[in-house]
């Protein structure tokens, strides 16, 4: 039904269910609020956002009052609702007054100030003055956690934290104590918040109770440079801002993707950033005598051009790692195979995921919104609350939303919604395939049915057996269903892992895959920021390292070339939905450290095989000719894609051996966050908060 | 003056037995079988007819209230009813509770057949620990002879669960009541929607006070218009007064809606100590209401509307009666501390502004103010009232804004006598 209201003289028609600060908005009328947030509960506490309504006394919170609920006029007129009558500004001064008499006048410290909604506030709807001559409150810090620096005298009680991780995050461990003017936000028993995603109350915020503590009086925020670009802690690559001063990185902040991160990223997207000052490689190294030493770009240049030109074909090998841009994955591919070699691999996990099959046999089909829609989900091999936990963040809005059943078979874990454990590998996951088991039963029933496969159930031996069970499951409860639906998901964990996949960065044909190359009888190995496979079984090989950091991949190399880290260059990721989207440069890498696909195309020249492009827009469109899906970006294809059919009729026969997690360390997944202060300390505290609980077990 | 003949609350004394039998042959549970074979919309329109109002402080019509619930909705319905009762001054539900529990069991009965409720929760004060074993002794009387209960003797299945409260007076509001009786922080909700709608686990819900429903059983039997006939027009039948203070006597005792303030003091609390012209100020409804002065206190009488004419209220008629022997600031100081410690700190100006008025308060109650903080502390307590999420705001902001409209010329008196003092102290 529509409503028809006049908003401060301006009629308008609302749909039902539409809140009257909404309202009040579609005519153009500002609502200052600080407790309503639009991806959380309706609190109505702060009573910032109050109107004057035709025929009520007293004004109305419009962020809790629905345009329906409003009784209508005697005689049928549109209801009249006014935001700048003396009413609503005496209110608004009376509750901004009551909200500051308290508050501590220590802007000037605060690391808050500049993006403070109580200031902006204040200036716009206060009375620019105080009358409140007694002593101010006063409130103890919390340890939260060292994520999280607390400043509680600051606190206005507009409990959109405890909101948040209560019904986003899934951790019930923020929440307000006492009562009346004594009320406290805290954690239980002043316990750190365990979450993966819990900074995210920092943005939240609307005072400075709860700032960054890593970055606490670093810098103000009208001294920052902003970048807009995309993560690449895990595969779901959300929406990020890179805030810089100076050519230094000083924070990241999320940024709004409905599709893909809504307005949240994790802990490691944000709190990563120190990692990118320390562990640089900011020159090349050139390893003599046993020894690493800092050679010029000229000579490591020339040495590895040497190298390469020697190697047999047969004896070249490329391995790309989990933070690699595709644009030098595509130079790299370019420039080897120009010399015959056929060795290359983008799985360094040892993912058996194979792209001959087609795309839809390696994405996350049903993309992170189709989420909304499922009805049953069958996670495999995975656990998303560490491999992707915004992704997961999205099933957990899912499943408050009623009606979502899950189930797990792999490690048992707590995903922060209840799910079905059904087992722990192939054996169970036989059991769906043939539907013997009773959640076969709920799959074929549900409309909207998604299986998730995570690594943990493809990167081993049996991998594609694995991918064909689930494939076939996914196919088989599809039937009579919706035929845009497409249920089956991979749930990938590195950010250049599509993008690979897509440029076919796999063994070419007599290729050698990451566990052939490790094999140690290669010739010349090209290392482009792989540090996470077991690089001792390289043998004698000749090394090369192109990265960002000193991390295990540089230690093996026999020459070092210092590339960019991502928030460096501007690179094309694609996320595990298959949607390519573009980092920008927010920064310079350090020292001599160069942009990587120009390194690539600098050894080209020396080697005799120049690459035929001199600028990012020629490598691009050089690239966009070989995979045309990376042209599009921020696009998903939305029907079915192919390849399920090929993947699910592969089968195979699976080993009995049960899944085991992907992720070992959530804060330790790759060489920036390795270098990083603030996870470490994370990943410490994790781990002895894990074993207390064992201990007390 | 109420004749002993109308009297709602014949044990209000506890004089007599309070259990089953006694109970029964004060005339409890008489009849009911018939009244629930009459159907649930008679019983509606009969308590309609009989013009009761809540007893719990707002005074709206009680019949009216159980009208609004669902006739046909797939939820179960709820009746709740409030035995929180914190304002200071009010006492009259725990006598009603010990004494006369039975009433109230057969009220809930017939209430919530009326609502089609099957089960009704009491959520009982904390500190009410004696009077919430009598309640449960009388329930289980209630429950041994299938009156109440699965398959009782009235053919309407029936649970009525006592909850005991922690101790907090925000959970005497309805829906902070709802929200602890599910084990939730005692927090009001936002209306709408309303409990009716949206109660208690989310399904259609009434809160009403102890006393509106025991009256119930006895306006059936008696008629409404039996009811109705008693007290002034729109103020109908009879009402528990609680009167404390500076009397001789101070006293529970059920008189007749609209009975003169005067009366009531005179008749049954053997007048104001020192007599009516040492009274200095009443506040007529509980601790919430605006505090009016002797000369308004000689000649009203004691109902929803004339006291709400004088800017004050009836509330749960609970006369705090205060004589010239009173410091009237510190006594409306130590309300506000009351409110500003019982307010439960979600919404922002009932959170910082009972502390700020009491603050205030304190200051004033010493004389330690400026004038000008007179007009400063008015508007202070209206911008509390009206802009919170429950009536705590508006009950906290009261008292003070009687005190100021009433009684300004004292608190300016002791500002001046603190300043010659200190001015004195200062020179010397």
């Amino acid at each position: 039904m529509v409503k028809q209201l006049i908003i401060d003289g301006h009629p308008i028609e609302v749909e039902d269910g539409t809140t009257l600060m909404h309202a009040c908005e579609a005519v153009g009328s500002e609502i200052p609020r600080f407790c309503y947030h639009e991806r959380l509960s309706i609190a109505g506490n702060c009573r910032m956002c109050l109107v004057e309504v035709q025929g009520s006394p007293k004004p109305i919170a419009s962020c809790a009052m629905l345009v329906n609920d409003l009784p209508p006029n005697k005689d049928g007129s549109p209801k009249i609702v006014s935001t700048n009558t003396p009413l609503v500004k005496k209110a608004r001064e009376g509750v901004m007054e009551f909200l500051l008499i308290n508050h501590p006048l220590d802007c000037p410290i605060c690391d808050q100030g500049g993006e403070c909604d109580l200031q902006d506030q204040a200036m716009a709807f206060g009375i620019g003055g105080s009358r409140y001559q007694e002593n101010k409150r006063a409130v103890e810090e919390k340890n939260i956690g060292p994520l999280i620096k607390t400043m509680m005298t600051r606190c206005i009680h507009c409990t959109r934290c405890v909101r948040y991780m209560t019904e986003v995050a899934g951790v019930e461990e923020l929440g307000l104590i006492s009562r009346g003017e004594d009320a406290e936000i805290t954690t239980y028993l002043e316990n750190g918040i365990l979450s993966e995603m819990s900074a995210n109350v920092v943005d939240l915020c609307p005072v400075g109770a709860l700032t960054h503590r890593p970055w606490a009086f670093n810098a103000r925020p009208w001294e920052m440079t902003t970048t807009e670009s995309v993560d690449v802690m895990d595969a779901v690559g959300s929406a990020i801002q890179i805030d810089t001063r100076g050519g230094a990185v000083m924070r990241i902040l999320p940024r709004n993707n409905d599709a893909v991160n809504e307005e949240w990223i994790s802990d490691k997207t944000r709190h990563v950033a120190d990692g990118l000052k320390t562990q640089r490689l900011d020159q090349p190294y050139i390893r003599k005598n046993g020894r690493l030493e800092p050679a010029t770009w000229d000579a490591a240049l020339a040495k590895v051009a040497e190298k390469l030109k020697s190697a047999k074909p047969e004896g070249i090998g490329a391995i790309a790692g989990d933070l690699a841009g595709a644009e030098e994955m595509f130079a790299l591919k370019d420039l080897l195979a120009r010399f015959g070699a056929s060795s290359f691999d983008c799985r360094q996990a040892g993912d058996k995921l194979d792209p001959k099959l087609g795309r839809g046999s390696y994405l996350f089909n049903a993309s992170i919104e189709g989420i909304e829609q499922a009805d049953a989900i069958l996670i495999i091999g995975s656990n998303p609350r560490i491999e992707a936990p915004i992704l997961n963040a999205r099933i957990r809005k899912r499943w408050r939303a009623g009606g979502l059943k899950v189930a797990t078979i792999g490690v048992k874990s707590d995903l922060t919604y209840p799910a079905d454990y059904l087992g722990a590998g192939p054996e169970t996951l036989l059991q769906v395939v043939n539907g013997q088991h009773p959640f076969a039963q709920v799959l074929k029933a549900a409309q909207h049915p998604m299986v998730i496969i995570g690594q943990g159930a493809f990167a081993r031996a049996d991998g594609l057996s694995v991918l064909s069970a689930a494939a076939k499951i996914a196919l088989d409860v599809s039937v009579g269903k919706d035929p845009a639906w497409n249920g089956f998901n991979v749930l990938h964990t590195a950010a250049a892992r599509v993008a690979g996949l897509d440029l076919g960065f796999v063994p070419g044909k007599g290729g050698k895959d990451v566990s052939a190359m490790l094999g140690g009888d290669m010739e010349f190995v090209y290392l482009l920021g792989a540090d996470e496979c077991d690089l001792a079984k390289l043998g004698s090989a000749f090394v090369v390292y192109q990265g960002s950091h000193g991390d295990v991949g540089a230690q093996r190399a026999d020459v070092i070339f210092p590339g960019a880290a991502y928030t460096e260059k501007s690179a094309t990721y694609v996320n595990t939905e298959g949607r390519a989207q573009q980092s920008l440069k927010a920064a310079f890498a350090p020292g001599e450290a160069k942009e990587d696909w120009t390194i690539l195309r600098a050894l080209s020249q020396r080697a005799g095989a120049t690459l035929p492009y001199d600028t990012l827009q020629e490598l691009r469109a050089a690239m966009y000719r070989a995979a045309p899906q990376l042209a599009m970006l921020d696009h998903v294809e939305t029907r079915a894609v192919s390849g399920l059919e090929t993947l699910a009729k592969l089968s195979g026969i699976m080993s009995s051996e049960p899944f085991t997690p992907a992720i070992k360390d959530f804060y330790l997944t790759n060489a920036i966050a390795r270098a990083s202060a603030v996870m470490a300390g994370m990943s410490a505290l994790r781990s002895s908060h894990d074993q207390k609980l064992s201990a007390a077990e | 003056m109420l004749h002993d003949r109308d009297r709602i609350f014949r044990n209000l004394y506890g004089f007599h037995d309070a259990g089953l039998k006694a109970a029964i042959s004060r005339g409890a549970w008489d009849g009911t079988k018939a009244f629930i074979d009459k159907g649930h919309d008679w019983i509606i329109d009969e308590v309609k007819k009989s013009g009761l109002r809540g007893r719990g402080g707002a005074g709206f019509p009680t019949g009216l209230k159980w009208s609004f619930m669902p006739k046909a909705d797939p939820r179960p319905s709820y009746l709740v009813i409030n035995a929180d009762e914190s304002e200071p001054g009010s006492c009259k539900d725990r006598e009603i509770l010990r004494h006369d529990p039975h009433l109230l069991i057969e009220g809930a009965l017939l209430a919530s057949f009326a609502m089609r409720a099957h089960t009704s929760y009491i959520y009982v004060r904390g500190e009410y620990i004696r009077e919430r074993e009598a309640l449960q002794r009388a329930i289980d009387e209630a429950y041994a002879a299938r009156l109440i209960g699965k398959g009782n003797v009235h053919g309407w299945d029936f649970d009525l669960y006592v909850h005991h409260g922690a101790g907090a007076y925000i959970c005497g509001e309805e829906t902070a009541m709802l929200e602890s009786l599910e084990g939730k922080k005692g927090q009001p909700r936002l209306k709408p929607p309303f409990p009716a709608n949206v109660g208690l686990y989310g399904a259609p819900t009434t809160v009403n006070n102890v006393e509106s429903i025991a009256v119930a059983g006895d306006i059936l039997r008696r008629g409404a218009t039996w009811f109705a006939d008693l007290g002034l027009p729109n103020n109908t039948g009879t009402k528990l007064f609680q009167i404390s203070g500076h009397v001789e006597r101070p006293c529970v005792v059920e008189e007749e809606m609209g009975i003169p303030m005067r009366e009531l003091i005179e008749k049954h609390c053997g007048g104001v100590t020192g007599g009516w012209d040492n009274l200095l100020a009443v506040i007529p409804g509980g601790s919430s209401v605006r505090c009016i002065t002797a000369e308004q206190a000689t000649d009203v009488t004691m109902d929803f509307d004339a006291l709400g004419k004088l800017g004050s209220g009836l509330g749960t008629a609970a006369v705090i009666v205060m004589d010239k022997s009173t410091d009237i600031i510190a006594a409306i100081r130590r309300i506000a501390y009351f409110y500003k410690h019982e307010s439960c700190g979600q919404c922002t100006p009932c959170r910082e502004g009972t502390g700020w008025m009491w603050r205030v308060l304190e200051r004033m109650e010493r004389g330690e103010a400026e004038k000008r903080e007179i007009d400063l502390l008015f508007e202070v307590t209206k911008q509390v009232e009206g802009h919170t999420i429950c009536a705590l705001g508006d009950a906290a902001a009261w008292p003070v804004q009687g005190l100021i409209k009433n009684f300004r010329p004292v608190i300016e008196a002791r500002i001046d006598q603190y300043q010659k003092s200190h001015a004195r102290e200062a020179a010397e």
